[in-house]
């Protein structure tokens, strides 16, 4: 076949894609015709039927495993279970905002069509193993959210946000790409599939510019996912950025980094495993210890949850490290539950913020418990399930994981990770018991009942239970997700 | 093993959650309703545990009333209950208590009424499944449950201190669990590769054999864990916090069956599944004990709010179970799982009392009272039977459980059981103390003067008591019947695999060690 033509047939191969770049571009011509809460409702509801479109293309790939457009895309189980994962994300972030991004009047078609962009980044960056097309993915990704971040343009921390993640975003990813293009210039192939057959022939395969590349790109993922040392921007940029943007960041953005840099190290660097698993050991510690430590002493209830994220990241990399290529589904089934329980734990928090008033202090949870017991109740069991105690999904996710690396026989690094999650306990009550122990301070401001926030805080409790007492769906399709790493 | 066709033991576990959910639609505030109702559901939930008590084959030497199903096969996880003699009493113990404690919340609690009966029924739930469960997974399920409610429990409905206790409670009781939980793992691989079958289920775990040094940071783990729940010395610092802030119901359910679970843990997972590791951990876990039984007597003479007494007196109290179980003889075991029933009767009926009389006067210290025997003759009678209990005189529960601790405890090593001995001087020293300064002499307060005696609900409640206090004193052989057989087949169990396991040991250290004497010789 011709290197040059790309047959017009595999386009039915990524019609959730096409979906995700003809749809957008349609939010924006109605936005540009409809004006005030009108285009905000139309684009809004268009978004969410547009990704259950989307999603419905998604879920008709499932099982299909090929490479498209000359090995640059890749149709796969391990992809479709990512784009599903962030179509369910977006959903959900997308239902929240229809309430949310109104009363914060940013709600219009730039700002859906900017999260419909910001999904295809993500799709595009877990469903290829070339590093061009994963590169392309990263900044389409990373482009909407710069902006998606700052779209609370009367408010200085939002600014601060956007323009905090875009300065190191782009640092990172300037890392990122220095780091393929070591790795390219060390054996001349940008392709991760041909870097594990040429590594598989060529071991012991080490030059010095391959191995500064392989640290550049655990860099610049690791600023993606938020790893300790990389995660400075993170509680800035989660607190500053919209509560429903913060959402979508923390759990798209590192479920898709997390699928790249899974693709990628463990379909071409299984070989060199002795030698980065020591390095990421140290960030997966760290990690955990910095996030949950500090997320001890937060006062704002975003801004802890923001720390939690970092230490959430700090489990998956617990099973990153084991490199059992049979066993990363764990990891798969840990961001599964781990967005259910983020998106329904922020949008608690959506509920409960003031409008223009970005503020999230722990204050505002007192005495929920008796001012609105039906959102006490989903706070308490995202909160819980953060925390891992079961029989919630959060401690299914966690029991995995840790197994993981108690097969691999790394007893310490899951015994600092469980002592973590005793730490992180603490702070997950506190909220806890803000809610329930203590009186109503202040004047509270009057909670926000929409149905919205309602609808998506049931979807989000159902997937965390039915994830945690019947886990076997979840994990078949997890397993068969990674069953392209065997 | 016979597979019973009625699932009882999930109907006892899922009954109480089943009403806990049906209570959540009920109107806030009708009250009474939310309580009968509530009553109504811990009463089937009691008639429906009796029966096992009676179908239990005293006979049968393996457990009983098995349920199994699939719960994640891949994984080896599987839904498995079953009991035994142990915790077929501690299940009778449980749903007795929790009807008990429906009762005497009757009155104590007015503010959100409707919550704190679907915590008490979630809580039995959660209490019922620990107690049933065979497989490692769904205990520990059910083992980190029991956390949520007793941590509302304490933190909504307790005493001004109730935060921090809550709290406390939560974080040691977890910080111990995740270790167990690691342990849990270890053993499941380690079974694994040895036999190429991956369950979680006890039964089949039972047979693994673990070399020496795993077996002890495994046994630590899973010890450490239960040690926390017991509470042994010097890991029971959260225990008088958590007792004192807790609401009476929970403070009952807290002595009464929480802790519980750590003795029970350590007959069902710790001891079994790491014989020769226990074995070895004798002399440290005796010795703990005992500095519990001696530290927790004194301690509990100079305190002067009556609950944290009767908290450092269970503290006491469960070195003498720990002493009983880790004996490992016939009388130690068997009087240590009596002293579990016995001071979930004697030390919940004291938490009874004092609630009451708190009720009366919304003060606990002791110095507040003086006198009361003249003013509320009807309770004094009840806290004199039960006071006597808690210090085991013969004819009460207390006495039965405490002489066979003794006897086993003597018959294992004379030391441990010589200074054992002093804590019963000491226990009588502190209760009777005690009462007689709460009880007796003039009255000296003018508010105690008008004091109301005990209306027909406690008098029902304390008499209830009362019957199990004195019918386990004078009848024990109606409870031993029970548990005889579990016990012979469990001592002989674990002397048998920690004998097998050191005989591995020798074989497989002695050719190591012969090889290393060769190696050195070679260099030389």
């Amino acid at each position: 076949m011709d290197a040059s033509i790309i047959p017009a047939c595999e386009f039915r191969w990524i019609m959730p894609e096409i979906m995700l770049t003809g749809w957008p571009l349609l939010l924006l011509i109605i936005g540009g015709l409809t004006k005030g809460p009108v285009a905000s409702k139309i684009s809004g509801v268009l978004c969410v039927i547009g990704s259950i479109f989307a999603l419905y293309f998604t879920l008709n790939l499932w099982g299909t495993n090929l490479d498209v457009f000359n090995q640059l895309y890749s149709i796969d189980s391990y992809g479709t279970f990512f784009k599903a994962l962030f179509l369910c994300i977006l959903i959900l972030v997308s239902i929240v905002s229809l309430r949310y991004a109104d009363r914060e009047g940013i709600g219009s078609g730039e700002y859906y069509a900017l999260l419909m962009f910001g999904v295809l980044g993500m799709m595009v960056m877990t469903s290829s193993h070339h590093f061009i097309t994963i590169f392309i993915g990263l900044e389409v990704m990373s482009l909407s959210i710069y902006v998606l971040c700052g779209l609370l343009r009367g408010n200085a921390t939002s600014v601060e946000a956007s323009l905090k993640y875009f300065l190191l975003g782009a640092f990172a990813t300037a890392f990122l790409l220095y780091g393929m293009a070591m790795i390219y210039g060390s054996t001349g192939i940008l392709d991760v599939v041909e870097l594990k057959k040429y590594f598989l022939l060529k071991q012991p395969f080490s030059t010095t510019m391959f191995v500064i590349g392989l640290g550049f790109l655990i860099v610049g993922f690791g600023f993606k996912i938020a790893s300790v040392p990389f995660h400075m921007w993170t509680p800035d940029v989660y607190q500053g950025a919209p509560t429903s943007i913060t959402a979508y960041m923390a759990t798209g953005v590192k479920a898709a980094a997390f699928g790249a840099l899974i693709r990628v190290f463990f379909t071409a660097f299984i070989p060199f495993q002795f030698g980065w698993s020591e390095i990421i050991w140290v960030l997966a510690v760290l990690t955990m210890c910095v996030g949950n430590i500090t997320a001890l002493v937060q006062h704002d209830v975003k801004r802890m949850l923001a720390y939690s994220s970092i230490a959430h990241a700090g489990y998956i990399l617990v099973a990153f490290i084991t490199a059992d290529r049979a066993l990363a589904s764990s990891m798969l089934y840990y961001l599964m539950a781990y967005s259910f329980m983020n998106i329904g734990a922020f949008t608690v928090v959506i509920a409960l913020e003031k409008k223009g008033d970005n503020n999230s202090e722990i204050d505002s949870f007192a005495g929920l418990g008796v001012r609105h017991p039906f959102y006490a109740l989903c706070m308490s069991i995202f909160l819980l399930s953060l925390a891992g105690v079961p029989p919630l999904a959060g401690f299914m996710g966690k029991f995995y994981v840790f197994s993981t690396a108690v097969k691999a026989q790394y007893y310490w690094l899951a015994v600092i990770g469980f002592l973590n999650s005793a730490v992180a306990a603490y702070y997950y009550l506190r909220v806890m018991m803000y809610m329930y122990f203590k009186e109503t301070i202040g004047e509270p401001g009057s909670v926000d009942k929409a149905p919205q926030y309602g609808l998506v805080m049931v979807i989000c409790i159902w997937a965390l239970l039915h994830m945690g007492i019947f886990p076997k769906t979840f994990l078949t399709i997890a397993q068969k997700a990674v069953g392209i790493f065997s | 093993m016979t597979v019973m066709s009625v699932p009882i033991l999930s109907f006892l576990i899922y009954f109480p959650l089943l009403g806990a959910v049906i209570l959540l639609f009920a109107n806030r505030r009708n009250s009474l309703f939310i309580k009968v109702f509530t009553l109504v559901i811990s009463l089937v939930e009691l008639a429906a545990s009796i029966p096992l008590f009676f179908k239990f084959d005293d006979a049968a030497k393996t457990m009983q009333f098995v349920e199994k199903a699939d719960w994640f096969p891949e994984w080896g996880i599987s839904y498995l209950l079953g009991i035994d003699g142990i915790s077929l009493l501690l299940v009778l113990l449980t749903t007795f208590l929790t009807v008990i404690c429906v009762l005497c919340s009757w009155k104590a609690i007015e503010e959100r009424v409707k919550e704190y009966y679907i915590t008490f029924l979630f809580l039995e739930t959660a209490m019922i499944g620990t107690l049933c469960a065979l497989d490692l997974v769904l205990f520990y399920v059910f083992w980190e449950l029991m956390l949520i409610p007793m941590y509302l429990l304490i933190g909504v409905w307790g005493g001004p201190r109730r935060i921090y206790a809550a709290i406390k409670f939560f974080l040691f009781t977890m910080a111990g669990s995740v270790l167990m939980l690691v342990a849990i793992l270890t053993l499941y691989f380690y079974y694994y590769n040895a036999t190429g079958i991956y369950t979680f289920s006890v039964l089949e775990l039972y047979k693994a054999s673990i070399p020496i040094v795993k077996q002890y940071w495994l046994f630590g783990a899973f010890a450490l864990s239960f040690a926390i729940k017991v509470p042994m010395f010097p890991v029971h610092t959260w225990l008088p916090d958590a007792h004192t802030e807790a609401p009476t119901a929970g403070s009952v359910i807290l002595a009464g069956v929480l802790l519980k679970m750590g003795t029970y843990g350590f007959i069902r997972f710790a001891i079994p599944l790491f014989p020769a590791a226990a074995i070895d951990a004798v002399p440290l876990m005796s010795v703990l004990a005992v500095i519990g039984i001696i530290y927790g007597a004194i301690v509990s003479m100079m305190q002067p709010d009556l609950k944290r007494l009767i908290a450092f007196s269970s503290v006491s109290h469960l070195g003498y179970v720990m002493l009983g179980i880790f004996a490992f003889n016939m009388q130690g075991v068997q009087g240590g799982i009596y002293q579990m029933l016995n001071h979930g009767i004697s030390t919940g009926g004291l938490f009874l009392i004092v609630g009451m009389i708190y009720e009366r006067r919304h003060t606990r210290m002791i110095s507040d009272f003086g006198g009361i025997a003249k003013v509320m003759p009807i309770f004094a009678v009840f806290f004199m039977i039960i006071t006597l209990s808690s210090i085991a005189l013969p004819g009460t529960n207390g006495f039965v459980g405490e002489f066979l601790i003794l006897l086993g405890a003597f018959k294992s090593n004379v030391v441990y059981g010589t200074l054992a001995t002093t804590g019963v001087v000491l226990g009588a020293v502190y209760m009777l103390w005690m009462f007689q300064r709460v009880m007796f002499g003039v009255v000296t307060k003018e508010e105690n003067r008008n004091l109301k005696d005990l209306g027909g609900r406690e008098i029902l409640i304390l008499v209830s008591m009362v019957f199990f206090i004195i019918l386990m004193g004078v009848y024990p052989k109606m409870f031993f019947n029970k548990m005889d057989t579990t016990v012979v087949e469990y001592l002989a169990f674990v002397k048998s695999k920690s004998a097998q396991s050191r005989v591995l040991e020798q074989n497989t250290v002695a050719p190591r060690v012969a090889k290393e004497e060769a190696n050195t010789n070679l260099t030389r």
